[in-house]
C-alpha cells in the first residue's frame, strides 16, 4: 500500500514509520505543522509542533530513507481543535483536544488529503489494535500494553476513518519500542513523551484559558447552597479537580471538598464532598457505532476519562443519543469528554462505540 | 531523475570540481610569508584576476566571501553603517519587496536593533522596480537614505531589473547602490564597471562553482564597515583566513559560465519556452508569472515560474517528486512550511495562487528529456493535487 506515516517528532511515530516501510508499504513521512506561530531554535520552547520536532521528524525520515514533508494545517486546527477547547471550557466542559485531533485532523484533513493525492491510508504511532479484513468492519482493540493503550483517543474514529488508519504499535510496549527506536539508530529513541497539551507547552491551561476566555468571575456554592468562595471563571475547573479551588474557609466537617459541577449560566461553581461525586448514570451525545447500533440495553465496560475510570455499564440509544447507567459510581466524570464502550475480551478489549458525555447524575 | 531546481544549486562543472579536488591537496595560508604562502596567495590573485576580469571589475574589487548570503549582509549592513557614520541624518534603507531574504532580513534586522527606517519599494505586476519609484522614494527622503538595495534578477521569478537605470538614480541623490547578482552571473551578460552599482553579490553554486565560495564586488570608493574582525584581509572589509581551494575552483566556474552564456541563453531560453508552451496545452489554465516570454532580456533564461489554480504548491511538489521530477515551490519558512511567497503577493497575486506555484529553473546540464518529462507529468499531477485541495477544503 501507499502509507503517508504522520511523524510527530517523537519515539513512538518514527517507529511506526520504520515498520510500516518494513513491512513493504511505500511510506511518504509527513510532519504536522499546527502551531500558528512555531516556537524556533532560538526561543528554546518544546512542544508538539515546534521547529525542532519537525527536525527530529525530518531526520528519523532520513535515516529511514522515506521521502518527507511538512504539511501546515495550523489553520484547520486552529478552528477544528483550539478554538473548541476554549469554547468547551467557556461552556464549563472538559474537552479532550487529542482526541478532537484524531478526528478532525489526522483521520480527516489529513487522511482526506492524502487519500486525494494516492494514498491508501494514514499511519500513526498510536498504541491501539485496529485490524480492517473488511472496511466496512474495523474492529479496533486496546492495546497490548496497558499503561499506553491510546483506543480511547481513537474511540471517536468513523468506520470510514478507522479503514484509513494504521497502528503499527498495537502489540508492543513502550519500552521495546524504544529499544527498537536505538537498535534502528533513530536519533528520538530517548526523547521524553510528550505529556502536556501540545499547543500549551508551557502546561498552564488555566492561563492559556484566562488569556482566551478572560475574568468571568462568579460564585462557589456547596450543596447547602452555602456561598463559600468566589472565583474567575468556570474555565478554571474541572470536575473532581480538588487542588487549587482557593477557598479559605474548611468544610464545616474539615473534609476535603472536590468541584461537583460547573454552571456556565450562572457563573457557579458547585463544590462539596468526595461520595458527590460518584456518578452512577450520564448521558451522551453524537454517538458513533462500530458495531450495528443497539436496539436493546447493550452491556459492555465503559470508560469517560484517557486514564483509568472504567465500568461495566449498560448503554441505550435514545433518540440520537445514549443513557448509560454504570454497575459502580465512578467519580470525576466530566461533560465534554468522550464515554467510550468496550466488549471485555482477553484478545484485547474491542470498542464498539463512543458518545460525548453530556450530563452525569448520581 | 529530472533536475530542474538549478536556481537553488546547479551540479558543479567539471573544471570547477577538478579545481578544487586538486587545490585540496595542497597547503598555504594566503597570509604567510613563507612559500607555501606565496604560493596559495598567487593563486588567490590569479583568480581575483580570473573573477574581476570575467564581471568587469578591478581585482582590488573583489571581496571574497562565503556566498550571497554574506555578501548581501555584508553590503547592506557594512554601507548603511559607513554612510551613516560620515552624515548621521542619513539613516533609511531602502530595498526591493522582491529581494532575498538575504537582503531584506539585512535591512529589517537594521531596522530592528540599529534605529534604521525602512522602506520597501514595491514592484509592479511582473515583479519589477520603476526607476521613477526609486526616485520618488528617494526625493521623498532626500539626505536621509544610507544604501539602496535592488536585485539584479529575482530568484523566484526570474525577473531581470533595469539595474543601470536604478544605480543612476541612486546616484543622483548621493546614495550607494547594492545589487544581489546571485542569479544573474553566468546566466546573464554582467559587467560590474558598466552596471554603476557599487556593490554586487555573486555566489559559485549557482553557476558551477562550490558551495561556501562567493564575493562582494565592492568599488575602491565605496565605504563599507566590516562584519567580521580579525586579521584585516580583503581590504580590512572581510577579515579570515581565505579559501585558496574555493576560491580557485569559483574562479574557474566564474570564468566559464561567464563565457558560456550566449550559448546557454540561447539553449535555456528554447528549452524553457518549450517547456512553459507544453505545460500551458496539458493544464490550460495555469499561469506563467514574471515577465512575459516574448521580452528577452527581461526573465532569467532558465527560470519557468507557473501557479495552477486550485492546486497547494506542497502537493505539487510532492507528486512531481514521486515522479522523479526535483522542482521547487520558492520560499520556506524555518520549519518547513510552504508559506506564499513575498515576491508573488508583491507582485500582487492573491494568497491560494501564490501557494499554488512552482519554479522550474533549468541550468547548464538540462536537456529536451527534463522538459519532456515535466511535461508527461503536470497534467495527471495537478489533477491529483486539485483534489487534494478541493478533499481538504470539504473535510
Amino acid at each position: 500500500m501507499r502509507v503517508l506515516a504522520a511523524m510527530s517528532g517523537g519515539v513512538d511515530s518514527a517507529v511506526a514509520a520504520a515498520r510500516l516501510r518494513d513491512a513493504g508499504h511505500e511510506v511518504t513521512g509527513v510532519h504536522l505543522a499546527l502551531a500558528a506561530r512555531p516556537a524556533t531554535m532560538r526561543e528554546g520552547a518544546r512542544g508538539c509542533c515546534s521547529v525542532e520536532d519537525a527536525r527530529d521528524a525530518r531526520r528519523c525520515a532520513d535515516v529511514l530513507d522515506i521521502p518527507f514533508y511538512v504539511w501546515d494545517l495550523a489553520a484547520r486546527f486552529r478552528d477544528d481543535v483550539v478554538e473548541p477547547f476554549v469554547a468547551e471550557y467557556a461552556a464549563g466542559r472538559t474537552p479532550n483536544p487529542c482526541l478532537r485531533c484524531n478526528e478532525k485532523i489526522k483521520f480527516s484533513a489529513v487522511l482526506e488529503r492524502a487519500r486525494a493525492l494516492g494514498f491508501d491510508a494514514v499511519g500513526t504511532g498510536h498504541y491501539a489494535r485496529l485490524s480492517v479484513d473488511t472496511p466496512a468492519r474495523p474492529v479496533l482493540r486496546r492495546a497490548a500494553d496497558p499503561d499506553k493503550d491510546q483506543s480511547y483517543v481513537l474511540g471517536v474514529l468513523r468506520r470510514d476513518q478507522l479503514a484509513g488508519a494504521l497502528f503499527p504499535l498495537g502489540d508492543s510496549p513502550k519500552a521495546a519500542v524504544r529499544a527498537e527506536a536505538a537498535q534502528r539508530g533513530l536519533v528520538v529513541a530517548e526523547k521524553p513523551d510528550s505529556h502536556d497539551i501540545c499547543f500549551i507547552p508551557s502546561g498552564d491551561t488555566r492561563g492559556f484559558l484566562s488569556e482566551r476566555i478572560g475574568a468571568a468571575p462568579g460564585e462557589m456554592v456547596d450543596p447547602s447552597g452555602a456561598v463559600v468562595g468566589h472565583h474567575r471563571g468556570v474555565h478554571d475547573f474541572t470536575v473532581g479537580q480538588r487542588h487549587g479551588l482557593g477557598l479559605r474557609r474548611p468544610a464545616p466537617d474539615g473534609r476535603p471538598r472536590y468541584v461537583l459541577g460547573l454552571e456556565p449560566v450562572s457563573r457557579t461553581v458547585r463544590v462539596g464532598p468526595a461520595e458527590e461525586l460518584d456518578v452512577t448514570a450520564l448521558t451522551g451525545s453524537a454517538p458513533i457505532w462500530l458495531v450495528e447500533p443497539p436496539a436493546d440495553a447493550l452491556a459492555c465496560v465503559v470508560q469517560v476519562r484517557a486514564h483509568g475510570g472504567t465500568a461495566r455499564a449498560t448503554v441505550r440509544v435514545v433518540g440520537d443519543g445514549v443513557e448509560v447507567a454504570l454497575e459502580r459510581p465512578l467519580r470525576g466524570v466530566a461533560p465534554g469528554q468522550a464515554a467510550v464502550f468496550y466488549r471485555p475480551d482477553d484478545a484485547g478489549d474491542v470498542v464498539l462505540g463512543s458518545a460525548t458525555i453530556a450530563s452525569t447524575s448520581r | 531523475m529530472t533536475y530542474l531546481d538549478h536556481a537553488a544549486t546547479t551540479p558543479m562543472l567539471p573544471e570547477a570540481a577538478a579545481t578544487l579536488t586538486e587545490a585540496l591537496g595542497r597547503v598555504g595560508n594566503a597570509s604567510s610569508l613563507h612559500s607555501a604562502g606565496r604560493r596559495a596567495r598567487r593563486a588567490v590573485e590569479e583568480s581575483r584576476e580570473t573573477i574581476a576580469e570575467a564581471v568587469g571589475a578591478l581585482p582590488s574589487e573583489v571581496v571574497l566571501a562565503t556566498g550571497g548570503t554574506e555578501a548581501d549582509n555584508l553590503a547592506v549592513k557594512g554601507l548603511y553603517w559607513a554612510r551613516r557614520a560620515a552624515d548621521p541624518r542619513r539613516t533609511r534603507v531602502v530595498v526591493s519587496a522582491a529581494e532575498h531574504h538575504a537582503v531584506l532580513d539585512a535591512a529589517e534586522w537594521l531596522a530592528g536593533h540599529e534605529g534604521a527606517a525602512l522602506d520597501v519599494l514595491p514592484v509592479d505586476a511582473h515583479g519589477r522596480v520603476e526607476p521613477d519609484t526609486l526616485r520618488a522614494v528617494l526625493a521623498a527622503h532626500a539626505d536621509e537614505v544610507a544604501v539602496v538595495s535592488v536585485m539584479w534578477a529575482n530568484n523566484e521569478v526570474g525577473t531581470v531589473n533595469d539595474v543601470r537605470a536604478l544605480a543612476e538614480v541612486a546616484h543622483e541623490f548621493g546614495v550607494p547602490f547594492h545589487t544581489d547578482a546571485v542569479q544573474a552571473v553566468g546566466a546573464l551578460p554582467v559587467d560590474f564597471a558598466a552596471s554603476g552599482v557599487d556593490a554586487l553579490s555573486l555566489t559559485g553554486h549557482k553557476l558551477g562553482g562550490p558551495v561556501g565560495a562567493g564575493a562582494l564586488l565592492l568599488r575602491r570608493d565605496a565605504a563599507c564597515t566590516p562584519l567580521l574582525h580579525g586579521g584585516g584581509q580583503e581590504r580590512d572589509v572581510r577579515s579570515g583566513t581565505l579559501d585558496v581551494p574555493g576560491t580557485m575552483s569559483l574562479a574557474t566556474a566564474v570564468r566559464a559560465a561567464v563565457a558560456d552564456v550566449d550559448r546557454r541563453t540561447a539553449t535555456l531560453t528554447a528549452l524553457r519556452d518549450d517547456l512553459v508552451a507544453r505545460v500551458l496545452v496539458e493544464v490550460p489554465d495555469a499561469q506563467l508569472n514574471g515577465v512575459p516570454l516574448d521580452r528577452p532580456g527581461e526573465r532569467l533564461p532558465g527560470n519557468a515560474h507557473l501557479s495552477f489554480p486550485g492546486c497547494e504548491g506542497d502537493s505539487l511538489l510532492m507528486l512531481l517528486d514521486a515522479r522523479g521530477i526535483e522542482c521547487s515551490t520558492g520560499s520556506a519558512c524555518t520549519a518547513g512550511v510552504a508559506r506564499p511567497s513575498h515576491v508573488l503577493l508583491a507582485m500582487g497575486l492573491d494568497e491560494d495562487l501564490a501557494r499554488g506555484s512552482l519554479r522550474f529553473s533549468l541550468g547548464h546540464n538540462s536537456g529536451p528529456a527534463d522538459v519532456d518529462a515535466v511535461v508527461a507529468a503536470i497534467g495527471p499531477v495537478v489533477e491529483r493535487a486539485r483534489r487534494a485541495g478541493d478533499a481538504l477544503a470539504r473535510s
